[in-house]
């Protein structure tokens, strides 16, 4: 184990500019390989863009070299585990105020080393400003790019990767945000950009879009004017102003101009009939709140109707809302969002984006990368470098703010390979991967963040186990230790930080913080352990099997698949009568025609792929279907890796000939599913396994494993034969679908026809 | 040119500008429309009847105002006997709310009894309320069927009840093709004229008499901030008439047209004044009077002072503030209000007024060259064609409304950066105390210092999205910098002022002009009133930003077409 840690450049952060309250360490990481700058100067907001090289262990599992034996020992582990370095490409982004420009322009100068990097790409309107300033300091040529062009593909790529990016914002409801889960198809929309001015942009591919139209009234306008007007310089204390004044003490109603007659003509009164109607008048004075509030709903409702103008024009119904003005403000989302509702009758949608800030340097960054082909990549948020959303609570006050105002860091990871949507999904823009909106369900939030924290113990303890020769294990667990319970404690306050709440993104965040901390792979040694007792028992297990009449063999498989899936929780039993049990609809569909090709997602090493997915495996192949067996790309928990799957594979064909053969003659195909996590979301997979679905005909798609098939995909409808198992483990669970500890779900489903 | 608004002059460029090549378009008229197959109603007639033809049966030939320029006199009625109850049918609040004014129901009441169904229903429920003509009792009357009809009511009512109701509002009136001419060119017909009734009998003479309203004749338009109070001065009194008329009814109408100012805010536009106008056979002039709405409670106590209400006359008013003033009129001035639907009042009197032109000029003009302060030209339009019209009306908000015909309109959209929305601004801002005073203030400054331009930002136009280096970037946006805050005058904040909101309303008009494709649009409004400079930006930005597919078209009587309709309302002119 080397002792420079991989990521994370901290050592000596100490020469940035005291100011900077944020350790370095966890604002510009990765420096020293960081390459292709892009850097976007808002009107009050840095944000910068680099592409940096993240070196990290990850656990290789390799097969010992077994020629020449011909028994195997009984004690000695079926392959050996090596931890090996592996280099992953990582996108960072760091805003911070304009003010620490300067000091972060030198801090990156001290600690970059990499020296390939000749020009910065720059957009934003202070990039004429900063451009002699860049140049000198960190000695890169300033490439000055196009502010929309890259707004525009900077939200095409958001909207492309990151999960949950956009979202409408609902007053007085809680959780205040509605993620929009992706919509395979994100053209054409409509782009409003409110910075100091408002443009509003039709985009209609990658590379095609329109200046539609704008106005003159957008943030510039809030901030100009209302510093006029309050004397009030700072656009954030504006902004504070406004959420606690009265615009009816300036605006002029319906109710001012009909009085009380508005009820009887069934009008509503509080409708703002003239702005500012109330301050024609030179005998009286108004407070700073109140203005502040008139202008802003001024400003948002003018903003709406001219965008629901053009929404119809051309016929959109989602509306995109970006720019300074915005910023993750809830009083300008909610006003913003009123006033589209209010003038589009709900026929259009306003929707926000989490990373709206960050569209500029994502696009600049895009428009230097253009040769490294950053979008034939998927890229993937990394929760634990990310800084996720800010609160949106109405009380906090500028200087609350602040402090998550000063630094915001989002980090995306390069996937390996590209993702795309299985192609047996009934409806891909309506799938939602997860069961239950942790956000929306209050009870169940609170139930899965104290479970996760109760598990956090025992998960630093695997985690240092799992190391057990190197000397900082312990320490690195730790830090482990806080950054997950920091998130926790984030996702208490602020449920929607990442996007909607679920518990696999509570089981995702985990794995990525464990990743940033070098525990790759904390239950590699159990599982190589299980695997190697599963693998000795597969002769007996296959033997008494064979032995059994078609229909109890069937049912016995069955019972393999639930039984492996329970093992790592201990339980000996599982609890009857099956909870959700279409048994035998599935067995009467067994004594029918076989299926052409099952896709089948594994679940859990050990006991449960060996002893009860490949019988199951042995089962259809010997039926004449075909299977495509797709394990995890990356470990998470004690779930099979693709690389330990082909292992186990390799030394079961030695076993039995039946897989011997399927494999040899690719009727039995194992891949990857792309992903690193212990669920499963159907619309982010491994472009090769939906190449091989179609290709196949794959007509049967087995889904197993709590993690799989009950937090995600429960719901997930197909147009192709399904089967759904696990067993719940877990007993609050098990109560709220309506059952006991150890309850079966088997849920077979044919799509109507 | 007489009678110019003196603070209209202090402004170099607003009043007109080429009054000598107007030509009136009702010298040359439309070719006439087939009248003889489908005769419109007589909707100028002077009887002070309800519209309601039914009423009109037996009667061989209505006395008719006649057209003085060649046109005809109105044909008979329809003889459709399912015409009313179609109407009733599909009635809108305004409509029949004015048609339950109790200034009517003596006047029907003979007739009454040849109506069955629904109309006679409502008959019975306003002579239950209307023993007395002007009796308090008759207000209980006018309380009571309000109720009948609230269903229409509500809707029609402001900017909310409208939004449902476009589509209402069209199909009622597609089916109701009566009540006005659905032709154009009828349109014109139906409406005021200049010449007297010289062809009416002595005895028509003497029943338009006993029909039409009694004097005063006013309109009334309570908006936001204004009060728009139009006033029929008759010329043609009689000796015997002059005899007979009462002191207070005197009084008033000395009053009125003896000033020019009322009070310290009231203010008549002497030079809007409509001379030798024919109305339900009367021939006088149209005054044209406005004052702020918060001095309202002084002329209510002023019609109480003159004591109004033993006139026994009608008050038709719209605008908002006929709903909010209600109760005073009635308690403290003892009058009762018969109030109307705005947007219809606002159609029906652009539509009269730009037929009776304006003293013989064109009523409706746009601008030529409207960026070259040098070449720019102030030129008359004829709206022979008004239909389809985007008409934009600016009063302290703004309403916009699609107009398809007469009666086929719908309230497209609305928004609250109006006049008052400026002036508001101004007041904040500059310390300015009266409209007049924030435009002259914005004449002299200089909003760019104000406003971000696009130069400002890309050093030229920014040619990737086509936007010309002048365009306005930010409104305000100079203004987020301390020092430029500091270098503004108040001038140039007052035209900064100006600027945003004029364009934003323009931006708005275009959209929906283009969403609607209608591609005339006519500003109205008291914003305009003395406002060359947004009217000339409207003019251009319509212009520029649509490659001239937009018409911004102007109307001299910009702001008082409301209490116009009211006042026709009042007289029954359709």
């Amino acid at each position: 184990m080397a002792e420079c840690g991989a990521s994370g450049s901290g050592s000596s952060g100490d020469s940035l500019d005291k100011s900077i309250t944020l350790p370095p360490d966890e604002i510009f990481r990765n420096l020293e390989n960081a390459k292709r700058f892009a850097i976007d100067i808002g009107g009050s907001l840095t944000k910068l863009a680099y592409y940096s090289t993240v070196q990290h262990k990850v656990a290789k599992v390799r097969s010992f070299d077994h020629s020449g034996k011909d028994t195997e020992r009984d004690h000695e582990p079926p392959y050996e585990i090596s931890v090996q370095e592996e280099i992953t490409a990582r996108l960072h982004f760091i805003k911070f105020e304009n003010t620490y420009i300067e000091a972060c322009l030198d801090f990156i100068k001290d600690h970059l080393v990499n020296t390939e990097t000749k020009v910065i790409q720059a957009t934003g309107g202070g990039a004429y400003k900063f451009k002699d300033l860049i140049e000198e300091k960190l000695r890169l040529k300033v490439d000055k790019e196009d502010v929309m062009t890259c707004l525009i593909k900077g939200c095409n790529f958001v909207l492309k990767n990151i999960p949950h990016e956009a979202f409408v914002y609902q007053k007085d409801s809680d959780p205040e945000f509605r993620f929009q889960t992706n919509h395979p198809h994100i053209f054409p929309y409509l782009l409003v950009n409110i910075g100091s001015g408002v443009s509003i942009v039709k985009v209609e591919t990658e590379d095609r879009f329109e200046w539609v139209g704008g106005s003159s009234i957008g943030g510039g306008t809030f901030w100009g004017l209302g510093a006029l007007l309050t004397k009030t310089k700072k656009f954030d204390e504006l902004l504070h102003l406004a959420s606690r004044g009265q615009h009816s003490n300036v605006d002029m109603l319906v109710r001012d101009v009909y009085g009380g007659a508005h009820q009887t003509l069934g009008l509503s009164g509080n409708l703002i009939a003239s702005s500012f109607g109330k301050s024609a008048t030179a005998d009286q004075e108004f407070s700073k709140e109140d203005m502040a509030k008139s202008l802003l709903h001024m400003i948002s409702n003018d903003i709406g109707q001219l965008a629901c103008l053009h929404a119809r024009l051309h016929s959109l119904d989602r509306v995109y809302f970006g720019g300074f003005f915005i910023r993750g403000h809830p009083v300008t989302m909610r006003t913003i969002t009123y006033s589209i509702n209010f003038f589009s009758k709900g026929e259009v949608q306003a929707l926000f984006l989490r990373h709206e800030g960050y569209l500029g340097a994502i696009g600049a960054f895009l428009k230097g990368a253009e040769q490294d082909n950053p979008n034939q990549y998927s890229w993937g948020e990394n929760y634990a470098g990310s800084s996720g959303l800010m609160s949106t609570s109405p009380e906090l006050g500028p200087a609350q703010r602040a402090r998550s105002g000063t630094f915001d860091l989002l980090e995306m990871d390069r996937l390996e390979r590209p993702l795309v949507s299985l192609p047996l999904l009934l409806d891909p823009p309506s799938y939602v991967p997860d069961t239950v909106d942790l956000t929306d369900d209050a009870l169940a939030r609170k139930y899965w963040l104290t479970c996760f924290e109760e598990a956090l113990d025992g998960v630093v303890k695997r985690a240092v186990a799992s190391q057990p020769d190197s000397v900082d294990a312990a320490e690195r667990a730790e830090k482990f230790r806080q950054k997950y319970w920091n998130k926790l404690q984030t996702l208490r306050q602020q449920p929607f930080a990442y996007g909607t709440l679920t518990v696999r993104s509570l089981l995702d965040t985990r794995e990525h913080c464990l990743n940033e901390f070098n525990f790759p792979d904390p239950y590699s040694k159990v599982k190589q352990r299980e695997n190697g007792v599963a693998l000795r028992c597969f002769p007996g297990v296959v033997r008494s099997l064979d032995t059994l009449g078609w229909e109890e063999r069937q049912l016995a498989l069955v019972k393999g698949l639930l039984a492996g899936n329970v093992f790592d929780w201990g339980a000996k039993a599982v609890s009857e009568p099956w909870l959700v049990d279409s048994y035998s609809e599935w067995l009467q569909r067994l004594k029918g025609p076989p299926h052409k090709c099952a896709l089948i997602f594994a679940d859990n090493s050990g006991i449960d792929i060996i002893l009860g997915v490949f019988p199951f495996v042995r089962e259809l192949l010997l039926r004449g279907t075909e299977v495509i067996l797709a394990c995890n790309s990356g470990p998470a928990l004690n779930d099979v890796t693709h690389s330990e799957s082909l292992i186990v594979a390799e030394r079961i064909a030695g076993m039995d000939p039946v897989v011997h053969s399927a494999l040899r003659e690719e009727r039995l195909l194992l891949v990857q599913t792309g992903s690193s996590s212990p669920c499963l979301d159907l619309s982010r997979l491994d472009k090769g396994l939906a190449a091989l679905v179609r290709e196949r005909g794959a007509d049967l798609v087995v889904i197993e494993g709590m993690g799989r098939a009950v937090h995600t995909n429960y719901h997930a409808a197909l147009c192709c034969e399904s089967l759904k198992l696990a067993v719940i483990k877990n007993a609050w669970l098990a109560e709220r679908l309506g059952g006991r500890l150890f309850s079966v779900i088997f849920k077979y489903e044919v799509p109507a026809e | 040119m007489a009678g110019v608004d003196e603070k209209a002059q202090a402004l170099p460029p607003t009043r007109p500008l080429g009054g000598a090549a107007i030509t009136l378009f009702w010298t040359t008229p439309p070719s006439p429309p087939p009248r003889n197959q489908d005769p419109p109603p007589p909707p100028a007639s002077p009887r002070p009847c309800h519209r309601s033809l039914s009423l009109d049966r037996g009667m061989v030939n209505p006395p008719r105002v006649r057209e003085s320029i060649g046109r005809e006199a109105f044909g008979p009625p329809p003889a459709s006997s399912d015409w009313l109850p179609a109407r009733w049918r599909n009635g809108r609040g305004g409509r029949r709310r004015a048609r339950l004014c109790p200034g009517w129901t003596a006047a029907e009441d003979g007739r009454s009894s040849t109506l069955g169904g629904l109309l006679g229903r409502q008959l019975w429920l306003l002579r239950m309320g209307a023993g007395r003509f002007g009796a308090p009792m008759e207000r209980h009357g006018r309380a009571s069927p309000t109720s009948v009809s609230s269903g229409g009511e509500q809707a029609a009512g402001g900017p909310e009840g409208r939004r449902q109701e476009p589509l209402r509002r069209r199909a009622s009136s597609a089916s109701v093709p009566a009540v006005g001419a659905s032709a154009e060119g009828a349109r014109r017909d139906r409406l005021g004229s200049y010449s007297g009734p010289t062809s009416v009998s002595r005895q028509r003479v003497e029943s338009l008499r006993k029909k039409r309203p009694r004097f005063p004749w006013f309109g009334l338009d309570i908006g936001g901030t204004l009060v728009k109070l139009v006033y029929f001065e008759p010329k043609d009194i009689t000796a015997e008439e002059e005899e007979e008329e009462v002191e207070s009814l005197k009084s008033i109408r000395k009053y009125l047209t003896s000033n020019v100012a009322y009070g310290s805010t009231g203010i008549r536009d002497v030079h809007l004044e409509l001379k030798d106008l024919t109305l339900c056979g009367r021939k006088g002039n149209l005054h044209f009077i406005r004052f702020p709405t918060h001095d309202m409670p002084a002329f209510i106590q002023m019609g109480r002072d003159k004591n109004f209400s033993s006139l026994h006359t009608v008050f038709c008013a719209t605008g908002g503030g006929a709903y909010k003033f209600e109760q005073d009129f009635l308690t403290i001035g003892d009058l009762q209000l018969c109030k109307l639907d705005e947007l219809d009042c606002l159609i029906k009197g652009i539509l009269y007024i730009d037929s009776v032109g304006f003293n013989g000029r064109s009523q409706c003009y746009y601008f030529e060259n409207p960026a070259d302060s040098e070449k720019c030209q102030k030129l008359p339009f004829d709206l022979k064609n008004p239909y389809p019209l985007l008409l934009v009306n600016i009063g302290s908000g703004v309403s916009i409304l699609a107009v398809y015909s007469k009666d086929n309109y719908k309230r497209v959209t609305g928004t609250s950066l109006g006049g008052g929305t400026f002036f508001g601004l101004c007041c904040l801002l500059t310390g300015c105390t009266t409209f007049e005073e924030a435009l002259e203030m914005a004449s002299r400054g200089d909003s760019t210092k104000v406003d971000k331009l696009v130069r400002d930002i890309y050093g030229g136009d920014y040619e990737r999205f086509g936007l010309p280096g002048w365009a306005v970037a930010s409104s305000f946006g100079n203004m987020m910098s301390k020092e430029k805050r500091e270098a503004v005058s108040k001038e140039d904040l007052a035209r900064a002022t100006l600027i945003t909101i004029t364009n934003n309303i323009g931006s708005i008009a275009r959209m929906c002009a283009l969403n609607e494709n209608i591609n005339q649009v006519v500003f109205v409004g008291n914003f305009l009133r003395i406002n060359t400079i947004a009217m000339r930006l409207l003019a251009y930005a319509l212009d520029y930003w649509s490659k001239g597919q937009l018409k911004a078209l102007f109307s001299e009587h910009e702001g008082y077409f409301g209490a116009v309709g009211a006042l026709l309302e009042l007289l029954k002119i359709p």
